[in-house]
């Protein structure tokens, strides 16, 4: 083929360069989408509870991804902070997952059980009551304002459409089951649930 | 690990990409006189020699062109990158990561060591144990209990000599060790609303203070036949069932009328987290150590 034929043809130059810049891509995405070990969840790893879920949903209302991470690398110096290092199979009910890539505060994968939840609530209303030097913001709001209990069921059916296996029974208890929590309790379940799985595999 | 499919598809395209990076460079090698004819460009020349369509590339670039292919394919040989293969090296993350937990577990049993046999009281006089001791309250302790051992409201001042589940060495390694669970049931159902009032004027009058309202006389009343199961009929508590001392006037929960009324309305429930499946026994002694260090101060 002629360069020159290339660099008339907009269309056929675009394709080209599409199959090119492609092949990272497909060496390193495709397999990810067919792996057991992606698309299996670990041992122990069962779907957010609908409090959980609601949780999860204020965790990305109010940004916390952009400050914590939910991914320990397997480096000794991470693993001796955090706890064992993060599998892909931890998150395969994550949509989307919350590996963040920024730690202007600690990882949490594994936050779950560390601390009571009257710790998390009094640190999430102000942080500087519990550590003095933190420089987290307070979320004291979250304690005022309850989860809106009727949009819990429509989550899950949309969470159920890309795989989470949520059952029938499951939905129609959705509802009831965070009926008057506060976006604090949520937030809170959420938290506490965070890489408890890997409890359970030693 | 991938199904070998996937295996062969990744090894596949990684090793054509490589093939074909070559032979582009090989096609590119010479200039083609044949498709720069003037008539088709527009007779513009840039550093000296560059027109459109094919042009060699400058040997410097060449060169990192080539020096690249040469690193992919040293590379694939030595690193597991074509797939499942492992590479020559046989390296992987996750066994590097092993050996380096191993090699930290037999540095930290070396340390260690030196202090399994000895007790918590002794080694709080150890300025080495409690430097280390030190270390590890501020990673698993100071969170709750502040970096300085103050703790804060519901979380025990570590540095007075107050201690709810007992002060000795073995108690506060027990409580390390294993946890407490303190829980302090509500009574607002029991007592209604008065009588929350005046057994809060009671536990007041305890600490030699007043309450805004309510009768301690009263509140003596509701005291004795409820309260005193676990703080005591003299109000010191029970440093068997984590109550607490109500006649020093320290105050895990805030000391104010309004915080005790709340307390007594509804109840306390506080949790110290075991320590010892996370931190092992001899770390859980060296804290005992500085935590009784922290109250000799």
């Amino acid at each position: 083929m002629k360069h020159e034929i290339i660099e008339k043809n907009v269309g056929l130059l675009g394709v080209l360069v599409a199959i090119v810049i492609s092949v990272g891509g497909l060496v390193e995405i495709i397999p990810l989408t067919v792996s057991s070990e992606t698309t299996q969840p670990a041992p122990g790893v069962k779907p957010y509870t609908a409090l959980q879920l609601e949780g999860r949903d204020i965790y990305l209302r109010e940004g916390c991804y952009t400050c914590h991470s939910q991914m320990i690398r397997p480096l000794r110096g991470e693993t001796e902070r955090y706890g064992h290092y993060s599998l892909p199979g931890e998150s395969v009910y994550d949509h989307p997952f919350q590996f963040g890539s920024k730690r202007t505060g600690p990882d949490l994968a594994r936050v779950g059980g560390k601390y009571s939840d009257e710790w998390q609530r009094l640190h999430l209303i102000n942080p500087r009551d519990l550590v003095p030097e933190s420089n987290m913001p307070g979320f004291p709001w979250l304690v005022k304002h309850t989860v809106d209990s009727s949009l819990t069921p429509r989550k899950m059916q949309a969470l159920r459409t890309v795989g989470v296996p949520y059952s029938d029974a499951e939905i129609a208890t959705a509802s009831a089951d965070v009926e008057g929590k506060t976006e604090m309790d949520a937030l809170i379940a959420y938290l506490q649930g965070l890489g408890t799985a890997s409890q359970t595999w030693k | 690990m991938m199904s070998s499919g996937m295996s062969l598809f990744v090894a596949a395209a990684a090793i054509l990409n490589t093939v074909a990076a070559v032979g582009l460079l090989v096609w590119m090698r010479k200039r083609r006189g044949e498709t720069a004819q003037t008539s088709d460009t527009t007779g513009h020349t840039w550093d000296g020699d560059l027109r459109e369509y094919n042009n060699p590339l400058p040997r410097w670039w060449l060169w990192l062109f080539v020096l690249s292919v040469v690193f992919a394919i040293i590379y694939a040989v030595l690193y597991p990158a074509l797939g499942n293969a492992r590479g020559s090296l046989g390296w992987s993350q996750i066994e590097q990561w092993e050996q380096l937990q191993a090699e930290q577990e037999t540095t930290a049993q070396r340390i260690l060591s030196v202090y399994a046999d000895r007790g918590s009281h002794e080694l709080a006089r150890d300025p080495a144990a409690l430097s280390i001791g030190r270390n590890l309250f501020a990673n698993n302790c100071a969170a709750c209990h502040g970096s300085d051992g103050r703790g804060g409201s519901g979380f025990p001042n570590l540095t007075d000599q107050d201690w709810l589940w007992g002060g000795s060495p073995e108690l506060i390694e027990a409580s390390i060790a294993g946890g407490r669970m303190g829980v302090m049931a509500p009574w607002l159902e029991v007592l209604g609303e008065q009588g929350v009032d005046d057994a809060t004027a009671y536990v007041m009058s305890l600490s030699g203070r007043q309450a805004p309202k309510g009768n301690a006389a009263a509140g003596a009343v509701h005291f004795n036949s409820y309260c005193i199961a676990c703080h005591g009929v003299d109000g010191k508590g029970n440093p068997a069932v984590g109550a607490p001392n109500l006649t020093d006037n320290v105050w895990l929960h805030g000391g104010s009328a309004s915080a005790i009324r709340a307390t007594i309305a509804a109840g306390r429930q506080n949790n110290m987290p075991a320590q010892t499946d996370r931190l092992g026994e001899v770390r859980v002694k060296l804290l005992a150590a500085y935590v009784q260090s922290l109250g000799d101060r």
